[in-house]
């Protein structure tokens, strides 16, 4: 009778105070949305998921296990130590376990990296997509010029006479960086397009070799480039720092897109100085960017970077959200190689329309570099200030430039 | 043209040299990676 009692109590008290409780939870307006599945992801949660929404997951990066509560050793379940083993894969996965391993590297306690998913599908879909059409846009582009401009002759008469352009170490600083920056090119978009373009073509056996050998270049010819660009920055930079001259050159279009027409430049016109600096600043990012990959996990950049563009407000500027300043290791080796590929890829068009101009694209141009004599009448026309700077000699096109 | 050649002699001087003294100093993939009761392959 006393059990029979005492369950009546109980049972009483329970039909009590329950709708109490979910009254308050209604009158807060707190309800789980999972409450379905206990606390576990939803089938909401999984399609905003592959919508590539981005969704609160604190439900599951928090429920990693209590160990504080564990059961007893004796106990079910007990020998886990307060966390499951689903418990422990979510720490794992958002790097909340404690992980000890032998391995020296500092990724190595990273036993689990979802975002690499993110990096993966960028690096497989709009980087090699946007990438290539950049570079077969700018061959175009070329293309239609050759066809509508034709190579840019040099207009007045040969004189026969060289004047010197470029020194012995000048063009050496030259061919250092423009010769290891089309190795580091070429092996980049081996490396890049190997799985899309040349594995369908040759096959994996005769991609592996050329992949090692790409690879084995590209990483101990980086040097050669970082070494060119610190050279062509030291011998030409004070020649390259624009002036009024630039802004009338740049008006007439340089002359390139008329025949006869040539704009007074000094050593460098306002073209090449474009170059200059667009070689300089992405040279610098994509050395830097390349550093970080060379030594791995060594030389981490992005953290620090973001954390400066949130603390000078970049991103809110444009309307997004604080960059992530919590980077995981790979983490900062994913973006370092998404950063190097997407400078690659700009450099890399930039360079082709200054390999075009400088070789097929002009008469006369290539002499430059090549042996570092210009016929006289060429420098006259392109390069007018700087030939009477040399020579003392007046030049007809520097006094009438629309000639 | 001479200094061209010697620019693409310099590279792969160079691209060699880096290969060698960063080996010797260390930076070899498996003395980074590896520990004393770790192997890489």
């Amino acid at each position: 009778m006393t059990l029979h009692r005492l369950l009546v109590v109980v049972l009483s008290l329970t039909v009590l105070f329950a709708p109490a409780s979910w009254a308050e939870d209604v009158a807060t307006g707190v309800e789980d949305p999972r409450a379905a599945t206990g606390g576990a992801q939803t089938l909401e949660d999984i399609l905003a998921r592959q919508r590539g929404e981005a969704i609160d997951d604190t439900f599951r990066s928090e429920k990693i296990g209590d160990p504080d509560h564990a059961a007893r050793m004796t106990d079910q379940l007990g020998t886990l130590g307060g966390a499951s083993d689903a418990d422990m894969y979510r720490s794992l996965r958002y790097g909340s376990a404690e992980v000890k391993v032998s391995s020296r590297s500092p990724a190595a306690g990273v036993l689990i990296q979802d975002g690499g998913m993110a990096w993966l599908k960028f690096r497989q879909g709009p980087l090699l997509t946007y990438g290539g059409y950049l570079l077969l846009g700018m061959l175009v582009v070329l293309l239609l010029f050759y066809l509508l401009r034709g190579k840019i002759r040099i207009d007045g008469e040969r004189t026969g006479v060289k004047i010197m352009r470029f020194n012995s170490m000048e063009r050496f600083a030259h061919w250092l960086l423009a010769g290891s920056f089309i190795i580091l090119g070429i092996t980049g978009l081996i490396s890049l397009f190997g799985r899309v373009a040349l594995i369908p073509l040759f096959g994996k056996e005769v991609f592996s070799p050329i992949a090692i050998a790409a690879k084995w270049a590209h990483n101990n010819i980086a040097w050669a480039f970082m070494v060119g660009l610190v050279l062509v920055f030291v011998f030409w930079v004070i020649e390259n720092i624009p002036n009024r001259t630039d802004l009338r050159w740049l008006a007439k279009g340089g002359g390139l897109f008329s025949k006869g027409v040539h704009p007074p430049a000094k050593k460098f016109n306002a073209g090449q100085k474009i170059i200059f600096w667009s070689v300089i600043v992405l040279g610098v990012s994509i050395s830097v960017s390349g550093l970080s990959l060379l030594f791995p996990f060594q030389l981490p950049m992005f953290a620090a970077t973001f954390e400066k563009m949130n603390a000078l407000g970049l991103p809110q500027l444009v309307g997004m959200a604080p960059l992530p300043t919590d980077l995981a290791p790979h983490q900062e080796m994913q973006l370092s190689q998404s950063w190097h590929a997407i400078i690659a890829f700009v450099f890399m068009a930039i360079i082709i329309a200054h390999i075009y101009l400088g070789s097929v694209g002009m008469e006369g141009a290539f002499d430059a570099m090549g042996t570092g004599e210009v016929e006289v009448q060429w420098a006259k026309e392109h390069h007018s200030l700087w030939y009477e700077e040399v020579t003392g000699e007046a030049d007809d096109h520097a006094t009438s430039p629309a000639e | 043209m001479k200094s061209m050649i010697i620019a693409f002699v310099a590279i792969a001087v160079l691209a060699v040299a880096a290969d060698v003294v960063l080996d010797n100093m260390g930076f070899s993939t498996r003395e980074q990676t590896s520990g004393p009761s770790t192997r890489n392959g």
